[in-house]
């Protein structure tokens, strides 16, 4: 396999590289949407929050983890600009004011906690933390739009799975955020933060139901998709994650309820790929077979993602048992 | 309305414009912080603890700032860039998505415990940790102009016809990736962004020095000040001869490789021997602002000079015209005075340099006003050379964005329409102007705040006394 010869005739090992990408690059944005997820959730938990105290407790529990969470999404971007460069153009500029409606929601959510802290008086703290709650928010409703206008091949920015879509992972942020926050704190706010999960978990549960009704009654091209085994089951999964978040917040299982969240982001997320697969951009007219990079450049990729990407799960590792445990007295952002 | 190719152009021009000020001075500062941190935890003085915090928190609001400017560049090939996208992806694409994976998630991930996690994590891990975010961020500028150096002199591919459109496809990876060019890029930018660090530094504690030292107005804990100045000065005297150094050698390269280029930024429009070297040019009419053409401007050549400088050492030797390529010119008015504007400051920060190295090696460091005056004048032009740099690199290619492959008018997205562009460039104006003004005053505030208490030996200078400014805004 080392004969550079060899690398451009053949896939690496003679594996299915292709769809293997396409899993990658589902599974990147799972681990992006989950990790920011949460963040975002803390953002959109922020608005509920008058006390400065607690307010503080929140950007703590984040400050080490967002940045580094938020660069799922530069790997997601150059894992698809790398692995399928046509979708990569064909998507993002059919898309897009929608995507400078995303990286803009993400300035703001990004800046936000940083200039809070600069000054501690209330009128630019006030400024800030709505700032905070609105990037928060905005960044995974126009996330949602996006994914659901990608999956339906729309080529309108409005439309009304995209806005159900855009709720949904809005909710299932917050569903998220309530479960890392709930690790990450302690006392009262801890107790007062499991009827916002209940609640969240709510919503998402509908705002699903309804965006699979609609992909079963008005885009029939998915409707066979619909019923595959993987994605049946991943709805399933739902379900099942969902009662186990639910009891596992009564309970206070704190890391059962962040795995079944972290869960139900995966099932989503699985659930658009499942359905979109073989097609990768249908708007495009293009497949994964047809968009895929040509053999010597996928190979080379694949030798890079399967060297750094378990690399990159290592840096998280050290970075989270950090900063592991409930925020300390006096620990600042 | 402005159309697409120009709106997009604009707009990538202004976004990376911006955007390149942040990595400046993470990549900059990088160094400095793992030796901080390296003697903070090895000698336990409390002014590498001052250090280590005050420019880490600099650092941190750069990088916030560098990250959240710089996922828009991520998207923006894509977005107005989708021919270019489509035809190169199978080349670019790659360094791309490694640049995330192997740069930019060391960084992001370590530098969490970097700026948090002090009280955390024990000494063996919080080194680490400044050693990876530093080492991430000198990746990513790897991976960054792994991809650019081959926009610039593109080899080891081949054109091919995939889904009915023209792709550069990936023939020889080692002659694509190991690019010629790619050294000189990268020894040119690294060094220039510790210089104007160093500059950055040594500017702003000429400032308080001059304020202590000169205008005899009690500034606290000035022993940093002083210290901030020194490292700022010693890191300017190693960095600045070597840019201009290395920039000459860079030059030639860039004589062989992309002879159209160097044309413009000499304004060179007829093939000629003997060219003089206008060290100086003055344009003396709007014309020779406008369009300078070498043989007509007036300044002090220094004859055979460019001749001398594209050869490396003949004065006789043949540099080709303009006139000689076919097709559009780059913009040369931008290319020949950013050149030129970039290589007065190079010497100019070599003189300072070495004025400064001369009064410390003298004693006489605290004392000259002038010199103080200099330096602050100086602060931010390190970084207004690495921008004019990479305007004579980014515009002298043009009309190509890939240099003879493919012209940055054809690699527009084709479906973009003149009201999105338009609507994303005002927005981008407002938004990228207004996070310069923003992350300028954060910086001031924090240099007014000035380094933090630690406990230990005071340092030298006067009792605490809180100045009126940061009173004032709490």
């Amino acid at each position: 396999m080392t004969d550079p010869a060899s690398l451009a005739t053949g896939p690496l090992f003679g594996l299915p590289l292709a769809d293997l990408w396409f899993g990658l690059l589902f599974f990147i944005f799972s681990t992006f949407l989950f990790l920011d997820g949460f963040d975002f959730g803390v953002g959109a938990l922020f608005a509920t929050r008058e006390d400065a105290d607690e307010r503080e407790q929140l950007l703590s529990a984040i400050g080490p983890f967002w940045d580094g969470n938020e660069v799922w999404l530069v790997v997601f971007g150059g894992a698809m600009f790398a692995a399928f460069p046509a979708v990569y153009a064909n998507l993002f500029s059919r898309h897009y004011l929608l995507m400078f409606a995303i990286l803009g929601a993400l300035i703001v959510r990004g800046l936000a906690p940083e200039m809070y802290e600069q000054r501690h008086d209330a009128a630019w703290q006030r400024w800030w933390g709505r700032a905070f709650v609105v990037g928060s928010l905005t960044a995974p409703f126009f996330l949602g739009m996006f994914t659901a206008n990608w999956l339906l091949g729309a080529t309108t920015i409005v439309t009304l799975p995209g806005l159900v879509v855009g709720l949904a992972v809005v909710a299932l942020t917050v569903v998220d955020g309530v479960a890392f926050l709930r690790l990450k704190t302690r006392g009262d706010l801890r107790e007062d933060l499991r009827t916002d999960g209940y609640r969240a978990l709510a919503a998402y549960l509908v705002l699903v139901v309804v965006t699979l009704g609609y992909v079963y009654g008005a885009a029939p091209a998915l409707r066979s998709s619909l019923f595959s085994t993987p994605v049946a089951a991943l709805v399933l999964a739902t379900l099942v994650l969902a009662g186990v978040y639910a009891a596992a917040t009564r309970a206070d299982r704190y890391y059962v309820a962040f795995g079944a969240a972290a869960g139900l982001v995966f099932a989503l997320v699985g659930i658009v790929a499942g359905l979109m697969y073989p097609a990768i951009d249908r708007a495009g007219g293009l497949t994964v077979e047809t968009a895929i990079v040509s053999t010597l450049s996928l190979n080379l990729l694949s030798i890079g993602a399967a060297i750094l990407l378990p690399l990159v799960f290592l840096y998280f590792a050290i970075l989270y048992s950090a900063f592991s445990g409930p925020i300390e007295a006096g620990e600042s952002y | 309305m402005i159309d697409p190719v120009t709106g997009s152009r604009l707009q990538f021009a202004l976004t990376t414009i911006v955007h390149i000020i942040f990595p400046v001075m993470s990549m900059g500062l990088a160094p400095f912080l793992v030796y901080f941190t390296w003697k903070d935890i090895r000698t336990g003085k409390p002014i590498y603890e001052q250090l280590r915090r005050f420019w880490t928190r600099i650092f941190a609001v750069s990088f916030v700032v560098g990250t959240v400017t710089g996922i828009v560049l991520e998207f923006e090939f894509g977005t107005n860039f989708a021919a270019f996208s489509t035809t190169a992806g199978e080349l670019f694409g790659g360094p791309l998505a490694l640049e995330g994976m192997m740069a930019f998630m060391l960084e992001a991930t370590f530098l969490g415990i970097f700026v948090f996690g002090r009280e955390r994590v024990g000494n063996a891990l919080y080194m680490v940790s400044a050693i990876a975010v530093g080492l991430g961020t000198w990746l990513s500028a790897v991976w960054i102009l792994i991809a650019n150096s081959w926009m610039q002199t593109p080899r080891g591919y081949e054109l091919a016809t995939e889904n009915g459109q023209t792709i550069v496809q990936l023939v020889d990876p080692v002659a694509a990736y190991a690019n010629p060019r790619f050294p000189w890029m990268f020894v040119h930018m690294q060094n220039a962004a510790v210089e104007s660090v160093a500059l950055f530094m040594a500017g702003i504690g000429a400032y308080f020095v001059f304020k202590h030292h000169v205008w005899a107005y009690p500034v606290e804990k000035i022993g940093f000040w002083e210290a901030t100045l020194k490292f700022g000065l010693l890191a300017l005297l190693i960095t600045a001869p070597l840019q201009v150094l290395h920039g000459d050698l860079y030059a030639r390269h860039v004589v062989e490789t992309q002879p159209q280029k160097f044309a413009a930024m000499e304004a060179v429009w007829e093939t000629d021997s003997y060219v003089p070297e206008y060290i100086v040019a003055f344009p003396t009419s709007i014309q020779d602002l406008l369009d300078p053409r070498a043989k007509d401007i007036f300044g002090i050549g220094i004859p055979g000079g460019a001749s001398w400088l594209a050869s490396g050492g003949d004065p006789q030797a043949t540099i080709q015209g303009l006139e000689e390529f076919d097709g559009p010119q780059p913009p040369v008015a931008i290319v020949f005075w950013a050149f030129r504007i970039m290589v007065a400051l190079g010497f100019w920060f070599i003189l300072l340099a070495v004025w400064g190295g001369y009064r410390w090696w003298r004693g006489e460091l605290l004392e000259d006003d002038l010199l103080h005056k200099a330096l602050m004048v100086s602060t931010p032009l390190g970084i207004l050379a690495v921008e004019l740099g990479w305007v004579v690199t980014e515009v002298g290619r043009q009309p190509w964005v890939i240099q003879n492959v493919l012209r940055t008018s054809e690699g527009v997205s084709p479906g973009l329409t003149a009201a999105e562009a338009t609507m994303t460039l005002a927005g981008f104006a407002v938004v990228y102007l207004g996070l310069l003004a923003l992350y300028t005053y954060v910086i001031v505030r924090i240099i007014r705040a000035g380094p933090p208490d630690v406990n230990g030996p005071e340092l030298d200078g006067p009792a605490e006394t809180p100045t009126s400014e940061v009173q004032s805004d709490d």
